[in-house]
């Protein structure tokens, strides 16, 4: 690799066929500590100083990891992740900075060229591996026995059932997405707090993020009924959000009239996009976005998509009244919630058949 | 005998006794009736110093008697403000939201321009005009007296109610068209009480029948809790999220390392000197 060093002198003799001679390489300029002994024993001195003050910094991180109280906080930071900070960081860096420094000022300075060389193998070489695979393979007489090379590839092509599999076994398939937990008669609930809602506590302009009441419910021995993952299936597929408008500002589509109630309306909370929970609600402007992709629904048009990747409207759960005034579903979701998948217009249609 | 008896009597008594009677009822009255929301007494000077201060600095927009101005197109160039209660008043003027500066998808949070004593009275004249909501007692904006138990309720009401605009932290976040959810640092209790009770701009209302004010408090003592947090993992960089953290780690740090390694190489000191 150390290839001779073209300097100015050399190239004048060459008989250039350039348009533009080449200049060669600048004339080499020293350091000042080549020319001043005494500078360069300054420079030793301050690189090594570097080296002790890194070398102390790093005693430094062990010193604050037992002395600091890990409670103990500087600026607005925890006191000892600032100190472990500084002290490793700092440490590191003027290591850094100190090997620059040698090797930018002290380290032998002369320029030097490396040519370019073509990356391929030499000929001999390649023609070497192709003659051992060739020899490998008649070797092998997989060309000679096909039983054996057919048994093969049958067993590796099995082994690809394993995986799939494993893999459909990993979650439901989307088609039980048709069915939530709603029912007709199912109260609406506050999400957390578990309270039934009744249409004279919601104002306009407000927004309720909830829950059917059987996520709250308890047996005879005030267990929750639903737990666990359970729970949380059932939370990722029947979570609504309840609006309420100015009944003048709804503009319902024919036979979805009588859903909501003087201007409450209750959607799906999961986004018909890839299934985020969406409750960014403009009130003003009657506009839903999911915070994932930026998808809007129109509200008080529907749930219909204005804008970004989602497919479909956002499906509405019909609202009405029980024998106490609070809020109840008059049943499931009459459309598919979350996120479309191949199979949707069947499974629509199998439900509005049992509908 | 007769003579006797109305001798007895003054002939101011009754009027006495009537004064007396109606001192009473109305002591009573005082003591047992619901309290309202604002513990600030409102007389009728508050509401005239009000009405004045109104026609001087909103009355532009919200026109003279409070209900609004609209527009030929059919917006309006300031809301009615009949029935947007004390609590709008005392969080749009005690934020600086109102008076707005200029025309802007939202108005900006900033420096008041009325003092507190003047938000006081514009809440009044406003109030007075028509039923809303009051400014929230003060017993519901002492977040000493939330327990841990309330702080991490208020931390499951947070995650489900207020997240989604105002990111995990409360750092705020962006809405389309230039609105944004804004950052709740530095955001009195009383303030983030009043913005749930009123859904200002477009800011839903979460009204104290679906959220009580006890969890109203929890939330704002959970928000309070949480950016009162040491920073454990240095520079929060506004807690906008791994979005905003990637561009900076990408543009500003590994750029940075990239021009300061240019500057390295190019850099170093030569004296004129042959050897």
């Amino acid at each position: 690799m150390s290839d001779e060093l073209q300097t100015t002198s050399g190239a004048g003799q060459v008989q250039s066929t350039e348009p533009i001679q080449d200049p060669g390489l600048p004339e080499h300029q020293l350091r000042p500590q080549d020319v001043d002994e005494a500078q360069a024993k300054r420079t030793e001195r301050q690189i090594a100083w570097m080296f002790r003050i890194a070398g102390l910094l790093f005693l430094g991180f062990c010193f604050s990891y037992f002395l600091i109280d890990i409670n103990s906080s500087f600026l607005g930071w925890s006191a000892q992740n600032f100190a472990f900070g500084m002290s490793l960081g700092g440490g590191l860096l003027l290591v850094g900075v100190g090997i620059i420094q040698w090797a930018k000022k002290l380290m032998s300075d002369h320029e030097m060229v490396e040519m370019r060389h073509p990356s391929a193998s030499s000929d001999e070489d390649r023609t070497a591996v192709l003659a051992d695979i060739n020899a490998g393979i008649s070797e092998s007489g997989i060309g000679r026995r096909p039983m054996i090379r057919n048994s093969l590839l049958g067993s590796m092509a099995l082994l690809g059932l394993p995986a799939v599999v494993l893999l459909r076994d990993l979650g439901p398939l989307p088609h039980d997405q048709r069915k939530t937990v709603w029912t007709k008669g199912m109260r609406l609930v506050n999400d957390v707090t578990g309270t039934p809602i009744k249409p004279s506590d919601l104002q306009v302009g407000q927004l309720v993020n909830g829950q059917p009441a059987i996520v709250y419910e308890t047996d005879a021995d005030g267990e929750r009924v639903l737990e666990g993952t359970e729970l949380l299936q059932v939370k990722s597929k029947a979570s609504i959000i309840v609006v309420r408008m100015r009944p003048e500002d709804v503009t319902p589509d024919a036979g979805k009239e009588n859903w909501g109630i003087d201007g409450i309306l209750c959607y799906s909370k999961i986004c018909t996009h890839v299934g985020c929970p969406i409750s960014l609600w403009e009130q003003q402007t009657h506009h839903l976005l999911c915070p994932c992709h930026q998808s809007t629904f129109d509200l008080a048009d529907n749930g219909k998509v204005i804008f970004g990747p989602a497919h479909r409207s956002l499906p509405q759960l019909p609202l009405g009244i029980d024998d106490e005034g609070y809020l109840i579903a008059m049943s499931d979701f009459p459309d598919i919630i979350a996120p479309s998948y191949p199979e949707l217009a069947r499974d629509q249609k199998k439900l509005d058949n049992k509908a | 005998m007769r003579k006797l008896s109305t001798k007895r009597r003054h002939p101011f008594a009754g009027l006495v006794v009537l004064l007396l009677a109606l001192v009473a009822v109305g002591g009573v009255y005082t003591a047992v009736k619901p309290q309202p929301a604002t513990a600030q007494e409102v007389t009728t000077n508050d509401v005239e110093a009000g009405r004045n201060l109104f026609l001087i600095g909103c009355a532009s927009c919200h026109g003279k008697n409070a209900v609004g101005i609209e527009t030929n197109r059919g917006n309006n160039y300031g809301p009615s403000l009949i029935g947007v209660g004390a609590a709008a008043v005392d969080f749009q003027v005690g934020t600086g939201r109102m008076p707005m500066a200029k025309a802007a998808p939202q108005a900006p949070r900033k420096t008041p321009e009325y003092t507190a004593e003047e938000t006081r009275q514009l809440a009044a004249y406003i109030a007075s005009i028509g039923p809303g909501p009051a400014i929230p007692d003060g017993e519901y904006t002492d977040l000493g007296k939330a327990s841990v138990e309330d702080i991490r309720e208020g931390g499951e009401l947070f995650r489900a109610n207020c997240t989604a605009c105002h990111n995990s932290v409360g750092a705020g976040g962006a809405l389309p068209g230039g609105k944004y959810a804004p950052t709740l640092k530095g955001v009195s209790a009383k303030h983030i009480a009043e913005a749930m009770i009123t859904g200002p701009q477009q800011m839903p209302v979460f009204s104290d029948d679906v959220i009580t004010p006890e969890d109203k408090r929890n939330i704002t003592a959970y928000i309070k809790q949480i950016q009162g947090q040491p920073n454990y993992g240095g520079l929060a960089g506004g807690g906008l999220g791994p979005v905003v953290d990637g561009m900076f780690t990408w543009i500003i740090g590994i750029g940075g390392l990239v021009i300061a390694s240019i500057w390295i190489g190019a850099h170093g000191a030569r004296v004129k000197k042959k050897s």
